[in-house]
């Protein structure tokens, strides 16, 4: 099992906090952030995997071959990069699209959100009939 | 020999490429993407056979033999799972054919459609076939990528909104989905999962249990599972119904085969597995109760969809052969089943103009054939015999019986109590749909969208489409004595797992 030194173990926990923090947000820009900033930091926890010597090249040659960095997690942290580089400007696209349609980038309720909010106020509107009733009743 | 694993995965890339280039000529498409998808069912079926006969088919790509290349591996439950999600495959994009000729003539195509179709198809089979953690990473992205594709095209208001909520979600995933990788890396130094169940063995039990749950929880969310699954029904109802019925049929069960692979692979375990039994009776119980309230067919059918995820969750949950040979059968039937009926829902609201079920009516009378296209895979999906779902369910019910710990029987109880409630919701649409007094269509609500609906007619690509996938239901059912011996030994294979390793890590001289 690899170790991680304590200044990286914050730096990560900060990125991913900061990722979900965002993510929960209303407004659809910051959600894109708040992807963005996640995907940073399991880039880097993929750089973090490949051990003590992460950050050293991975190259035959430039360092002695007990102290080259594992190339593995570079390569996997590389295919990530350009993945959520692709779908960011997937998304951003998306967010533009959502933004000419509705006129502004505020994540909306689901359908069953809508559902139970309107029967809600259905029920209120007829709790308030029945008590007007009950009321008109009494005062008769 | 074993170059034939890569077919399916490279094959459809190039050929999306050649589709694009063609992106004018809509016949060559078209007949491109049916020669494509017709290659690799054969081509599924001969490896299906072959890992069935000789053991499982390597190969090592780029040469390097694993753990340190990559391997894409076809054993019988890949191969077995490929070979009906590339049936399902060729039979929607039939229907998608159809129901474009239909709408707008011969003449045109949309440009996009055919080669992200493609690459959808290259993305699952790649899923089923690697036997690198990272690597279905990448076609899990390759999957989804084209599937946010598929699902926001030609954006109305409401598409937006719900390919919105798919794909923060669907992202959010692929992230946990990293970090278990590089958390799996540091742990182990290996992403291989042949080469990881023999890493695991060697850690304390606590970080491996954390990786398991950590899988658990990346997997829940793209096969939603409750309380993992609240995106499902919200954005599948949206897209048309070939494309709701491929993401329904393929992608959620994909993530499910990932599920039990790197669980059954790589973790060691006793028969049934609480924590799994839990999750699969409360998706099981939301799933059903959730359809019982929609009042939208689509909706009723994406949330028993994930109740029937639950189906296969509790096989897993079972935990030993019996119980996972009931999943292989589930899976396969399912897989059927809930294509067929998003497609006939696409043929319903063709004569009806909406996807509300309290605004239908007297289908039976406008379209016998829809009926009967619908009651097959409805009855096939609650479970009654003879159809395909009985075979499954049977199955099901007698591992989760013969398991024999309490949590287990309860599990069964639910299973029964799920079927019925099923059952229930499929003779609500019945009774909305096809009975009743006959409707006149209501007009287009958007004309300017995809969805093209209250045209009141079909064309015969659509209707027979789907009358392929009803008749493969069927086969599933006529066949399901072969079915369950090959399932059987595609679950002793995943239990042992020796097999898989041995020819994964043993010769690699494969390419």
């Amino acid at each position: 099992m690899n170790t991680v030194n304590l200044t990286m173990a914050v730096v990560l926990g900060g990125l991913y906090a900061t990722g979900f923090y965002l993510l929960l947000q209303r407004s659809l820009m910051r959600v894109l952030l708040g992807i963005v900033i996640l995907g940073h930091g399991a880039n880097l926890l993929l750089q973090l995997a490949g051990g003590s010597q992460a950050g050293r090249p991975p190259m035959l040659g430039d360092v002695p071959i007990g102290q080259m960095a594992d190339p593995l997690p570079q390569a996997m942290a590389l295919t990530a990069i350009v993945i959520t580089f692709a779908l960011t400007t997937f998304l951003l696209a998306l967010a533009y699209r959502a933004w000419q349609l509705l006129g502004h980038d505020e994540v909306q309720d689901d359908v069953e959100d809508r559902r139970i909010r309107r029967l809600e106020a259905e029920l209120a509107h007829a709790d308030e009939e029945t008590e007007q009733e009950l009321d008109s009743e009494a005062t008769r | 020999m074993s170059e034939l694993v890569a077919v399916p995965v490279l094959l459809p890339l190039g050929a999306a490429g050649l589709s694009m280039a063609f992106g004018r000529f809509a016949d060559v498409q078209r007949w491109l993407g049916l020669l494509v998808l017709g290659v690799i069912v054969v081509d599924a079926a001969v490896l299906l056979y072959f890992a069935d006969v000789h053991g499982p088919l390597v190969l090592h790509l780029g040469g390097w033999a694993a753990p340190v290349g990559i391997a894409l591996v076809a054993d019988r439950l890949a191969a077995l799972l490929l070979l009906i999600s590339v049936i399902v495959m060729f039979a929607v994009l039939l229907y998608s054919i159809g129901q474009r000729i239909t709408d707008y003539g011969r003449g045109t195509a949309s440009t996009t459609f055919h080669p992200i179709y493609l690459v959808l198809c290259s993305g699952v089979s790649l899923a089923y076939l690697t036997g690198d953690l990272f690597n279905l990473f990448v076609a899990f992205e390759i999957m989804l990528a084209s599937s946010y594709v598929l699902i926001t095209r030609r954006t109305t208001a409401n598409r937006v909104r719900a390919g919105m909520t798919y794909t923060i979600v669907s992202l959010s995933s692929s992230v946990l989905f990293l970090t278990m990788i590089g958390l799996v890396y540091a742990a182990t130094g290996t992403v291989n999962l042949a080469d990881l169940a023999l890493e695991m063995g060697e850690l304390p039990p606590a970080p491996v249990r954390a990786l398991a749950l950590l899988m658990v929880i990346v997997f829940g969310v793209k096969s939603a599972m409750v309380p993992l699954h609240f995106w499902l029904p919200d954005s599948y109802p949206n897209a048309p119904a070939p494309i709701t019925a491929i993401f329904a049929a393929l992608l959620t069960k994909v993530g499910i085969y990932a599920m039990i692979r790197t669980q059954i692979l790589v973790f060691e375990r006793e028969p049934s597995w609480p924590l799994m039994l839990t999750l699969a009776m409360a998706t099981m119980i939301v799933g059903a109760l959730g359809a019982l309230a929609q009042n939208d067919l689509n909706r009723m059918l994406s949330f028993l969809l994930v109740s029937h995820i639950g189906f296969m969750l509790f096989g897993l949950g079972v935990y030993d052969i019996a119980g996972l040979t009931g999943v292989i059968l589930y899976i396969v039937h399912h897989i059927t089943v809930q294509a067929t009926l998003f497609l006939v829902s696409g043929l319903i609201t063709r004569y009806t103009g909406t996807v509300a079920l309290s605004r239908m009516g007297g289908l039976a009378k406008i379209s016998p054939l829809v009926a009967v296209l619908f009651a097959v895979p409805a009855l096939s999906l609650a479970g009654v015999p003879p159809f395909s779902g009985f075979v499954a369910k049977l199955a099901l019910l007698r591992a989760g019986v013969g398991v024999g710990t309490v949590w287990a029987q309860v599990a069964t109880a639910v299973v029964v109590l799920t079927s019925l409630l099923t059952l229930y919701a499929v003779a609500r649409v019945w009774s909305r749909a096809f009975w009743g007094q006959v409707r006149e269509p209501e007009g287009d609500p958007d004309p300017s969208d995809e969805l093209v609906v209250g045209t009141g007619d079909t064309s015969r690509g659509m209707v027979h489409a789907t009358g392929v996938l009803v008749l493969s239901t069927v086969l599933v059912a006529v066949l399901a004595g072969p079915l369950a011996e090959v399932s059987q030994r595609a679950a002793t294979d995943l239990i042992t797992g020796e097999a898989y390793r041995a020819a994964v890590l043993g010769g690699g001289s494969g390419g």
